[in-house]
């Protein structure tokens, strides 16, 4: 099917629209703020951004992870930041908070409400995210070996390497743009500009993964506020839409899957509209520098598309924001002018098992 | 405009303390399975899946939706996971039929599941407070207090609580998967438990359970299986802070606005005439009377005297927690959304030993953290 044909086909969703952004200060340890605390700064801005309040929102929803915090229910206190009284109507899920942004965007469609706030965070500083992340894996026959998540990514760069898609000089290649592109966020946490044959000098973490093809370890939160309706044109001037919403998950076993492709992403892609028109930026949500390979042709992106001019998660990782923080960034780049037409990208799971694609446009 | 939405799948495991026979992916798989063959589905046909449960440090197993999309079906398909506390199974429910009402999709499989044997929920429960001394120890040690001051207000005697325990047992006994089947039940079995949580006595809270529950949501037009749907008439979802010196823990403004709005959704005005049977989250036996005033069943002060009266009985002319609640059977997960199934089923004409006859219109409520999330949905044999 063409794309016209394809787009023609596609149901029509209510639009919604990104009226405001905020993130926090992305850094190795927070450990001066509890949650409330790191949110609460966060949440303001989100709104001041517009000049609204709490009131003028109809709907909350947050996405976070207790096991960063080492306790459960993390998320009823980090409910404080926003102050819900009197009560609101509220939700939580325990994912990154580019899927809560899928769960307000739901609400959205049903015509019933007109504004949302999401908001997530992530503390990956009071544990050992080694440890952690294993236990995402089946607790039955993986996570009893204790398979560290960058063992896990390296099996996947080893397979990409093998497979011809990639090279581990592509990989410093991408850290090292990423990182350099990151000098122009203030929010970032690693910036710096290293050329690719210094990077390479790195020894090993997890062969083939070297230091600088890591993701950092970060402590930070996000907060957006998606309107529609006559809210959507009262809080911005130039709205920027969200016109492609979709997620899809794999199977869990690392060896049901070739770790060299993404078919859920291109589902996604498929479901949301990428290909319907041109790509100006995209944001993707590659922790590892390598999965930007896969991701980058899962998604149909051309050589022309900027990747990341963020940084990315090479730059800043907060878990369980870090998906949320691309849809931001991907939609301040087409408030600014400097793109028309954007896709961003959230995962989750090892190996990019669960993937959400989310294509914006100005007007 | 949102779309109808209704349920025409119900699924549940049979409740146990260990369900060492099977592994969190064939408990899940029992519950869903049997949600599919009601609604004469397959896997294949279900478009996106949503899964909740309670802390994922119950299992051990970092955000499971993960290790379960494959026994689930989700491959290539949207898999949703919620966590809103207590409250989750009802949440996860919503969060399923919003898919089908917005018209993203056309049919839904929701699941919720715990199990709890693989942990100690007690002290996983047993959260530490900012400024407080950390003498809670269990859900019981928060709820406490609060079942204390409503009997203080209402002047509820001290065998009401003992009623809801004896009550919902003798329930439970009409039904195959609920967990405790206590035949010889009675009110002096009850007071001779063991102390806990002062009022509480060991049988006047909820076990701890193994267990899941699933259904299928699907859009009107895609109706399928033997029964007839369940169609919801109302949902929605309220929050409010646990550390909040305004908030009234008793009853809580959250659940007054929670139902106030489902309520208006189906045009409810007087919610013990025109609803003909209710499951509601009793984790512990007090907050029977205490969620009768909440839910707007009664005046503030009376619910006490509905439960002492029998209202709330099987034979009552409001039946409460038919399937024997919260207090028969708690996967604390998937406890939220078998109130909202059990409903589903009393209104589909399809729950067996403990049908209501003629129930045409039931409210499932779930509610979580310190008495501060709650969900609820009004479902009816009509269509809205």
């Amino acid at each position: 099917m063409s794309a016209a044909a394809a787009k023609a086909k596609r149901a029509v969703r209510r639009p919604v629209s990104i009226a405001s952004f905020a993130q926090s200060e992305n850094v190795r340890r927070d450990d001066q703020h509890n949650e409330v605390e790191m949110l609460m700064p966060v949440v303001a801005e989100v709104f001041a951004n517009i000049g609204i309040t709490k009131n003028d929102i109809d709907f909350i929803c947050s996405g976070s992870s207790d096991y960063l915090i080492g306790g459960p229910f993390s998320f009823v206190t980090a409910l404080d930041a926003v102050g819900v009284w009197p009560p609101m109507p509220e939700s939580h899920t325990e994912m990154d908070g580019a899927w809560a942004l899928y769960e307000a965007w739901v609400l959205l469609q049903e015509g019933e409400i007109d504004a949302a706030l999401v908001y997530s965070f992530g503390r990956s500083s009071p544990g050992n995210l080694n440890e952690i992340l294993a236990l995402q894996l089946d607790p039955y026959y993986l996570a009893p070996l204790w398979p560290d998540p960058v063992s896990v990514a390296a099996l996947q760069a080893r397979a990409l390497i093998d497979a011809g898609k990639g090279s581990e000089e592509d990989f410093a290649a991408i850290a090292s743009r990423s990182r350099k592109d990151a000098l122009s966020n203030p929010k970032a946490q690693v910036a710096h500009d290293i050329p690719v044959e210094t990077l390479l000098r790195d020894e090993y973490v997890v062969s083939p993964l070297r230091r600088h093809t890591l993701p950092p370890i970060t402590d930070g939160a996000a907060a957006m506020v998606l309107a529609a309706g006559d809210k959507a044109r009262e809080w911005s001037d130039k709205p920027v839409w969200i016109t492609g919403f979709d997620h899809r998950i794999e199977t869990h076993s690392l060896g049901g899957r070739d770790l060299t492709s993404s078919p859920s992403t291109a589902k996604a892609a498929d479901v949301a509209g990428v290909a319907d028109g041109p790509i100006d930026v995209a944001e993707l949500h590659a922790p590892f520098a390598h999965q930007e390979i896969i991701l980058k042709e899962a998604l149909g992106l051309d050589d022309g598309v900027t990747i990341n001019p963020s940084g990315g998660a090479l730059a800043a990782n907060p878990i369980m924001s870090a998906g949320l923080i691309r849809i931001g960034e991907a939609a301040a780049r087409i408030a600014s002018g400097q793109a028309a037409r954007a896709v961003a990208h959230a995962t989750s799971g090892p190996c990019l098992q669960q993937n959400l694609v989310c294509v914006l446009e100005g007007e | 405009m949102a779309e109808r939405c209704a349920v025409i799948g119900v699924g549940q495991t049979h409740h146990k303390s260990k369900r060492n026979d099977v592994s969190i992916a064939g408990l899940v798989r029992e519950a869903a399975k049997m949600a599919l063959a009601d609604a004469d589905l397959t896997w294949t046909d279900i478009d996106a899946v949503v899964i909740g449960k309670a802390p994922d440090m119950f299992e051990g197993n970092m955000m499971p939706e993960l290790y379960l999309a494959p026994a689930l079906g989700a491959v290539g398909k949207p898999m949703f996971r919620v966590h809103t506390a207590g409250s989750v199974g009802g949440s996860t429910s919503l969060v399923a039929a919003h898919l089908i009402s917005s018209g993203i999709h056309k049919r839904v499989l929701t699941v919720a599941y715990e199990k709890q044997s693989d942990s100690d929920a007690m002290w996983a429960l047993s959260v530490p407070q900012p400024f407080a001394a950390p003498l809670l120890a269990g859900a019981g040690g928060y709820f406490a207090p609060h079942i204390r001051a409503y009997m203080r207000r209402s002047g509820a005697p001290e065998h009401i609580g003992r009623m809801v325990a004896v009550k919902d047992r003798i329930n439970a006994l009409r039904n195959p998967y609920a967990h405790l089947h206590l035949a010889d039940i009675d009110m002096k079995m009850v007071e001779d438990s063991m102390m806990l949580w002062d009022p509480l006595r060991y049988l006047e809270a909820c076990p701890s359970s193994d267990g899941a529950a699933a259904m299928v949501l699907v859009a009107e037009d895609s109706l399928s299986g033997s029964f007839p749907p369940a169609w919801i008439h109302g949902m929605a979802m309220r929050s409010e802070p646990t550390m909040f010196a305004g908030r009234d823990q008793v009853n809580p403004q959250a659940g007054r606005d929670c139902s106030a709005d489902v309520y208006a959704q189906a045009g409810i005005t007087n919610p013990r005439a025109e609803i003909d049977v209710a499951e509601v989250y009793v984790p512990f036996s007090w907050y029977e009377p205490m969620w009768l005033e909440n839910l707007g069943f009664c005046d503030l002060g009376d619910g006490w005297k509905l439960t002492e009266a029998g209202a709330t009985a099987f034979e009552g002319d409001i039946p409460w927690n038919t399937s024997g609640g919260v207090l028969s059977s708690n996967p604390i997960g998937a406890s939220g959304m078998l109130r909202f199934l059990e409903v589903a089923m009393q209104v589909r004409g399809q729950a067996g030993e403990h049908q209501i006859d003629g129930a045409r219109r039931a409210l499932g409520q779930a509610y979580g953290g310190g008495s501060q999330f709650f969900s609820m949905w009004v479902v009816g044999s009509d269509k809205p």
